[in-house]
């Protein structure tokens, strides 16, 4: 099971269908939909938030909100 | 008379949203309030043609019309409202080219509410260097609206813009909503579309949703609630509507919009590697407060002197030049000083906030919040807590209101009773004059100053004492609320002029009116309390003059010796009498007593009314200024300079910890819609500050 707090920095993942009802409706808003490809930019100092990616959007999201959300890794 | 319309400018955050409503009103705008709610309302005007005006308001970005804020929440509101001069002729959506998918979505929304609608392209300018093409007229049919390409920045296309506002009875009404929702549940909706047939299906939909009902009669209430029984199911379903919405707009967008990722600049990826650097992050981060800080000091102070003095001179000049008696005194002992004790703090302020708005504009805050977001939570803040924080180095109170950012109520509860703990500008004038007391004009090493390491000390005690009691608050506040986070990391552009100018000028207006008329009202009570007495305050002449007759003294040591009487036994004189075994304990007396009910209007008051207390005993008559009074007050218990260092390093504390302003718990109480948090604070914070001014008190004594 890998999630976006599982990327490394640069690396690619694809939203699985899964999640639809977990991610929360405010990420979905932003782009955030299964299927979707996400990348991780960035994770701050202290590793938490992570920033990322995802369908032309750039967002930071806590290491809470990331772990939950499942991908597959490019 | 001109026909008026009535526009909403909607739009995503970091769309330049705000750049529009600023290139079509200019000047000509002004700040409200919404009905209920503490968010600010923009509003201002614009001539469209010869014989049309638009009413233009500015509601805050979100990235959907459901809210997960308060600013949020304003946008449904406004589009919901049945009273017909409230709502909208018009919508004009803004959306920026480069994240059109995500802005459609709120577009698509908002069509679905049948209401008259232009969609706005923003900074089209930069179609071409991003190596963007849209295929305007093919988007134009396929989302059934009228679509105007504008650069708000540039000031182009807002003629065209203006056009399409003043032909808005010529837009066609779409919607898509019956098709997307018999794509989630046929039956569900065509029920829900029968409760009432006032309104849409989808505006039902959203009123169920929001629990927004207020529009409703008993009757559809009652229908309606039937709907909202099974709280997943809705869940499930705003989740379903999300995702086919966007699978409609990546339809469209495939056949219209194209980018070519080639011209991708990787300016972005190359600043955040500097700016969100686990050390150069850090530093830069510093670097830009103590820049911040040095210059609020440095360019503020001399227009700081000529406010003061221009006002002691209107003061002054009011009191020569009309007719003796109450009003004349009321106007130069109350309502100018009142006046130019908020007019002071326009310069600090003002220079914090363009900083700010520098900030904010750049984008660059955002990576700020994303650096501090994990050390804010620990002591039960968000990174978002870090805005407010370095406000309330200006002033609390506008900085309490930039905690609506922070969407998880505990979090922003926690800033907000935290934040006046910060260094706010009206503590400096008490604090610089006291460290003139009391701390040596020396130099460590020669070239550090004692006098400015102290008032450094001050700040950090403040600052810490904030961080120390979020996380007291963090480990004790029992209140349940999701620390959801999510933020918009914006491109990096170059601030507008124009953007920052009036961002300045809005925020320091709102201080002025709203901080300065509490400042205001309590100065001219305080001055009344002051000016007036039982029998001795009325005899206070005649009995100083029968005491003194044996000795010689000069007018001016008479009229300050009555001064004095005269304050000892004022309403105010008799209240610090009063409270005088109540703050013997911390090294006072009763007048510096009086300065600190007084501090309630404010805490700078506290200098004004010592200078009115003090007169000077001694027969010197180049003692003048007011720390000279100050520095020659003796002690008569113990024979010693009143201000000592013990006395003085307990007023620092005491102003340090204090929660001595009544504008700020005003405010508080608007934010969180209560007395109970104004009150703790004002309880919490006046007991640490006693019992810390009463153990330095009697520890250096």
């Amino acid at each position: 099971m890998n999630s976006i707090a599982s990327l490394q920095i640069g690396e690619r993942g694809i939203i699985s269908e899964e999640c639809l009802d977990i991610i929360p409706l405010k990420l979905l808003e932003m782009g955030c939909l299964p299927g979707i490809e996400v990348e991780l930019l960035q994770i701050a100092p202290f590793k938490d938030p992570l920033y990322i990616c995802v369908n032309g959007s750039h967002l930071a999201i806590r290491k809470k909100t990331a772990s939950k959300i499942v991908i597959t890794k490019i | 008379m001109s026909k008026r319309i009535k526009v909403a400018l909607i739009g995503n955050p970091n769309t330049g949203k705000t750049s529009l409503f600023n290139q079509l009103t200019g000047l000509h705008q002004k700040v409200g309030n919404y009905p209920g709610v503490t968010v600010d309302k923009k509003q201002g005007t614009c001539k469209i043609s010869e014989n049309s005006t638009a009413i233009i308001t500015d509601l805050p970005g979100t990235y959907s019309i459901n809210p997960t804020s308060i600013d949020e929440s304003i946008v449904l509101k406004s589009l919901l409202n049945s009273n017909e001069d409230e709502k909208p002729d018009v919508i004009v959506i803004v959306a920026d080219i480069e994240n059109l998918k995500r802005n459609l979505l709120l577009f698509s929304q908002i069509q679905d509410l049948e209401i008259p609608i232009i969609l706005a392209l923003n900074m089209a300018d930069q179609m071409e260097r991003k190596g963007i093409s849209i295929d305007i007229k093919n988007l134009e049919k396929q989302l059934n609206t009228k679509i105007v390409l504008i650069s708000a920045r540039k000031n182009k296309g807002i003629d065209t813009l203006k056009e399409a506002i003043e032909n808005y009875n010529s837009l066609k009404i779409h919607s898509d909503f019956k098709e997307l929702s018999h794509k989630i549940d046929t039956t569900y909706f065509d029920e829900l579309a029968k409760v009432s047939t006032r309104f849409l299906a989808y505006e039902l939909w959203m009123m169920l949703t929001k629990q927004h009902t207020s529009l409703l009669s008993s009757e559809e209430k009652e229908q309606l609630k039937s709907f909202g029984s099974d709280v997943s199911t809705q869940k499930k379903y705003q989740h379903k509507e999300t995702i086919f919405r966007y699978q409609k707009i990546n339809s469209i967008l495939k056949e219209t919009y194209t980018i070519d990722a080639s011209k991708a600049t990787d300016l972005r990826a190359k600043l955040d590697a500097v700016f969100t650097h686990k050390i150069f992050g850090y530093l830069i981060f510093f670097g830009l407060l103590l820049l911040i800080f040095q210059s609020v000091f440095d360019w503020a102070s001399a227009p700081m002197d000529f406010i003061d003095g221009l006002f002691a001179s209107i003061s002054e000049f009011t009191k020569s030049n009309l007719p003796a008696g109450m009003f004349t005194d009321l106007l130069s002992e109350g309502i100018i000083p009142g006046i130019g004790g908020v007019i002071i703090f326009i310069p600090q302020i003002a220079i914090l906030f363009l900083f700010i708005a520098i900030l904010e504009e750049t984008g660059y805050i955002s990576r700020v919040v994303f650096l501090m977001d994990k050390i804010m939570r620990r002591f039960g803040m968000s990174g978002k807590s870090i805005i407010p924080l370095i406000s309330g180095t200006a002033c609390a109170i506008p900085a309490i209101m930039a905690t609506r950012t922070i969407s998880s109520w505990k979090e922003r509860l926690i800033t907000i009773l935290v934040t006046p703990f910060t260094t706010c500008s009206a503590r400096l004038p008490v604090y610089a004059i006291l460290i003139a007391l009391i701390i040596p004009d020396k130099k460590l090493f020669g070239f550090i100053g004692l006098q400015g390491l102290t008032l450094l000390a001050l700040y950090g005690l403040g600052f810490g004492s904030a961080i120390l009691g979020a996380y007291i608050l963090h480990k004790t506040l029992k209140i349940k609320s999701s620390s959801f986070f999510v933020m918009e990391m914006p491109n990096y552009k170059l601030p507008s002029v124009k953007n920052v100018f009036l961002d300045v000028l809005e925020k320091t207006k709102a201080f002025v009116f709203g901080a300065g008329k509490i400042i205001l009202a309590i100065s001219i009570v305080l001055w009344f309390l002051a000016s007036n007495g039982a029998s001795d305050f009325k005899n206070a002449e005649k009995n100083v003059t029968q005491n003194i007759a044996n000795q010689k003294l000069s007018s001016t040591e008479l009229s300050q010796k009555i001064a004095s009487q005269k304050l000892e036994n004022s309403y105010i004189g008799i209240a610090g009498k009063a409270i005088e075994p109540i703050v013997k304990p911390l090294g006072y007396d009763w007048k510096i007593g009086v300065g600190l009910i007084a501090s309630f209007a404010a805490r700078e008051v506290f200098i004004g009314t010592l200078a009115t207390i003090y007169s000077v005993e001694n027969n010197d008559d180049d003692i003048s200024t007011i720390k000279q009074k100050m520095a020659s007050e003796i002690n008569n218990e113990t024979g010693e300079k009143r201000f000592n260092f013990a006395t003085g390093i307990s007023l620092l504390l005491f102003y340090a910890f204090a929660m001595q302003c009544m504008a700020t718990l005003a405010i508080v109480k608007r934010e969180t819609k209560s007395w109970k948090w104004p009150i703790i604070q004002l309880v919490g914070m006046g007991s640490l500050a006693y019992l810390t001014a009463f153990l330095a008190y009697q520890i250096l004594r």
